[in-house]
């Protein structure tokens, strides 16, 4: 049991430094570019050299390597000062390993080396105000037209709408039949006319997502990925991989930055660090974020040995997200009546406790509530049964609706 | 990244696990439970054979000189079987002690007889409730004759030799002495206690001969040392319990029906059982964190072994506690085996210190260490 690199790995994690270090942007590289303007540019770079997506095949602009060098490179990327390329990640991180599945020769060829490249941007089109933890019970309606569909309806929680190129979307197809039965999986071109998006402020004061409206948007049939009714296939794919890339991080606020303000704050006239509840606390965070590190490390070290990692690393969102928000709102209190102030100049710490107790709230609820996340563990991890479903066996239609 | 156990190892988990199944089941724990202890000498002599106890001894002193990987798969799958033995006093404290601070001659007269099984040792530190510390400890050494009295000393109704923690008026005001437990002198008496199948006992020393190992004055910072290093094992066993703990949980949830389906069905028991699974991933991962500190002597040591041990000690409560509640009614009967995890979880959480001084513990390392 040791945490070394295995000799290739090793071999490609100095490869990986010595393209990092001498490509990664400058100052001067960047001037005058916005955050999406400096994103493009870098994943161009590390495009045209074989280092962007390098988990794909070559011939869709990847470098066809394994999931242990995807994870050295990203340890050595995080060590360089690059551009966050965020905006690319659920086009690189969901809509690829979709079409890489389900999409023909021609179009695989035509759309993943622009993801890779940072060319194009995707987002994803699934959840509906009436399809969020069931999102089998997604309304938007597709209706064919010869070699188009015409689609009317309601997207929502559709993180970067307002700067994606491509969009991938399920539609109900079928209202007719079972729910699972009637979806079929479609991609579009944003600008097609008839998409509206609206930003969605969150309490946070950001705006991530938007709600997107569909009015007699058509798309080509050729853009359809699977059959026609094998939609909710087609979305396990995406599904998957979204599990995979939402983590639980809160903005920076973690054990290392809670210790740092405990010593740095008197509470009785002392340092709070000395007080023996705040070191109880302290101490109970601490052990779950370094469970979830060597976690993780054991995840590695499947994808090392070239197997594929065990159900353990589904517990990350789950575990980290609510331990961000329990150390994040004591932090606050711990600065007692000024912990409300919220800007970087005149909270703690800048103000990373604030802004992860306004987040957190969302990060439990994107990409699988808590809720959720404790059901697929309590079914693909320990094989307990599903909950009884009233809306099994009948059309669509019949299902009860609330409000 | 190599943070894995080896393919060796999983085989010996295999042996190990299998081995339990033949000779340690829930039977033979019952069985210890109501017998009040002692431990069950057949099964030790057996686990002795398997050479267990003799894990990390050196080859010098007869032992098997593995790692303390080997040894961790072991304590996990004892922890599972919640095995009626003094293998924790034995092994993980009074082994330990010995290699740690022994004399070249204390080495050579207890490691080969700790190794074939054929001694039981223990360790005696506390004396009376509250958190043992060199300002309260009680039990002294004049010349080479010890007075006080330890309770509660696991295994000291029958251990054959213990490690003593007792006074001094030098160094950092404690030193460590081997006590043969059966001089005459010596009254020893079993204490009752939340679980019978681990024996406890209260040791009248009364002028009994006792023979310092280590520094006069250097025992409380060579028991702080011998606890780290056996809070890893303790972790070991005490995540190897969380697991079996959920394993019957959701076994009997599976197999209880209430309102026409199983109770494994309803989302109250569902997000109970995925909580155990987290708390038990996190506890165990820190497990291999405490593993391989232990095992290669990491100055981290501190700081893994008191994250494993925290991590473990929450693991195990809710497991036991939970899995109590899941069996509804027949979970607190004497005739399910529930109670045996309850009862041993709470054994592991205080025999080597309690959840709130292994937290401070831990904040105290991690100070430490950023300072340095």
């Amino acid at each position: 049991m040791d945490f070394n690199d295995s000799k290739e790995e090793a071999t490609f994690r100095n490869e990986a430094r010595e393209w990092l270090v001498a490509n990664a942007p400058t100052a001067t590289d960047l001037a005058g570019l916005d955050d999406m303007g400096q994103a493009k540019l870098w994943q161009k770079r590390k495009a045209d050299a074989g280092w962007a997506c390098i988990r794909w095949p070559k011939e869709y602009g990847g470098r066809g390597a394994n999931a242990m060098e995807q994870v050295i490179l990203s340890q050595e990327e995080a060590k360089v000062k690059a551009p966050n390329t965020g905006f690319f990640s659920i086009g690189q991180g969901m809509a690829a390993p979709t079409m890489m599945t389900w999409a023909s020769e021609d179009q695989k060829k035509q759309y993943l080396p622009k993801l890779a490249s940072g060319e194009n941007i995707w987002c994803q089109l699934f959840s509906e105000p009436a399809g969020g933890s069931d999102l089998a019970a997604l309304r938007t309606r597709g209706v064919r037209d010869g070699d188009e569909w015409v689609v009317n309806g309601q997207k929502i929680w559709t993180s970067g709408a307002q700067y994606s190129d491509f969009g991938i979307l399920v539609l109900r197809t079928d209202p007719n039949v079972a729910k699972h039965q009637g979806l079929s999986y479609f991609f579009l071109d944003m600008k097609s006319p008839g998409v509206e998006i609206k930003p969605i402020k969150q309490i946070s004061g950001a705006s991530g997502f938007n709600e997107v409206y569909f009015t007699d948007v058509r798309i080509p049939d050729a853009q359809r990925l699977g059959e026609v009714g094998q939609g909710w296939q087609v979305a396990l794919t995406t599904l998957m991989n979204e599990r995979a890339s939402i983590g639980g991080g809160g903005g920076g606020a973690g054990f290392e930055q809670i210790m740092k303000l405990a010593q740095r704050l008197n509470i009785d006239d002392k340092p709070a660090i000395e007080d023996k509840q705040v070191r109880a606390n302290l101490a109970n965070w601490y052990v779950r974020q370094s469970g979830l590190k060597y976690t993780g490390y054991r995840s590695m070290t499947a994808l090392s040995r070239g197997e594929i990692p065990g159900p353990e690393n589904s517990i990350g969102k789950l575990v980290g997200a609510p331990l961000t928000q329990d150390l994040a709102s004591f932090a606050i209190d711990l600065m007692d009546q000024a912990g409300i102030l919220w800007s970087p100049e005149s909270a703690e710490l800048e103000d990373i406790f604030q802004s992860a107790y306004m987040s957190i709230p969302g990060l439990r609820i994107a990409g699988g509530t808590d809720e959720i996340m404790a059901n697929i563990i309590a079914e693909r991890v320990l094989g307990l049964p599903q909950d009884v479903r009233v809306d099994k066996g009948i059309p669509f239609s019949e299902v009860p609706t609330g409000n | 990244m190599n943070f894995e156990f080896s393919e060796e190892q999983n085989l010996l988990r295999e042996q190990t696990r299998g081995f339990l199944k033949d000779f340690c089941s829930p039977k033979v724990v019952r069985a210890s439970l109501e017998a009040n202890g002692p431990f069950n000498q057949e099964l030790w002599r057996k686990v002795a054979e398997m050479g267990w106890t003799s894990t990390i001894i050196p080859e010098e002193y007869d032992g098997l000189g593995l790692s303390y990987l080997e040894l961790s798969v072991i304590a996990d799958e004892l922890g599972r079987a919640m095995a009626p033995l003094p293998f924790s006093s034995s092994v993980y404290l009074a082994t330990e002690a010995i290699l740690a601070q022994g004399s070249k001659a204390q080495k050579e007269a207890w490691l080969p007889k700790l190794a074939s099984g054929e001694l039981i040792a223990t360790f005696a530190m506390a004396e009376t409730h509250g958190q043992a510390s060199p300002k309260n400890l009680t039990t002294t050494v004049t010349g080479d004759k010890i007075h006080g009295t330890k309770t509660p000393v696991p295994d000291g109704d029958y251990a054959d030799l213990a490690i003593v923690v007792a006074q001094s008026s030098k160094g950092d005001g404690a030193s460590w002495y081997l006590v043969d437990l059966t001089q005459s002198e010596i009254q020893r008496a079993q204490v009752r206690t939340l679980d019978p199948s681990r024996s406890h006992a209260q040791i009248d020393f009364n002028g009994a001969s006792a023979e310092l190992m280590g520094t006069d004055g250097g025992g409380w910072t060579a028991t702080q040392n011998l606890l780290n290093r056996a809070a890893v094992l303790f972790a070991w066993e005490q995540v190897g319990g969380s697991d079996a703990a959920l394993e019957m949980a959701k076994e009997y949830a599976l197999g209880r029906y209430a309102f026409g389906r199983p109770i494994a069905s309803y989302q109250a028991i569902k997000h109970k059982l995925a909580e155990m699974y987290v708390r038990n991933t996190l506890a165990r991962s820190n497990c291999y964190y405490g593993a391989w500190a232990l095992n290669t002597n990491a100055s981290e040591l501190p700081i893994a072994a008191a994250t494993a041990r925290v991590s473990a000690i929450q693991a195990y409560y809710f497991a036991a506690k939970e899995n109590i509640q899941t069996h509804g009614g027949m979970g607190f009967t004497w005739e399910f085996d529930c109670q045996f995890h309850y009862r041993r979880s709470k054994i592991l959480a205080v025999n080597v210190g309690s959840e709130r001084q292994w937290q401070d513990k831990l904040i105290t390392a991690i100070e430490q260490t950023s300072a340095a």
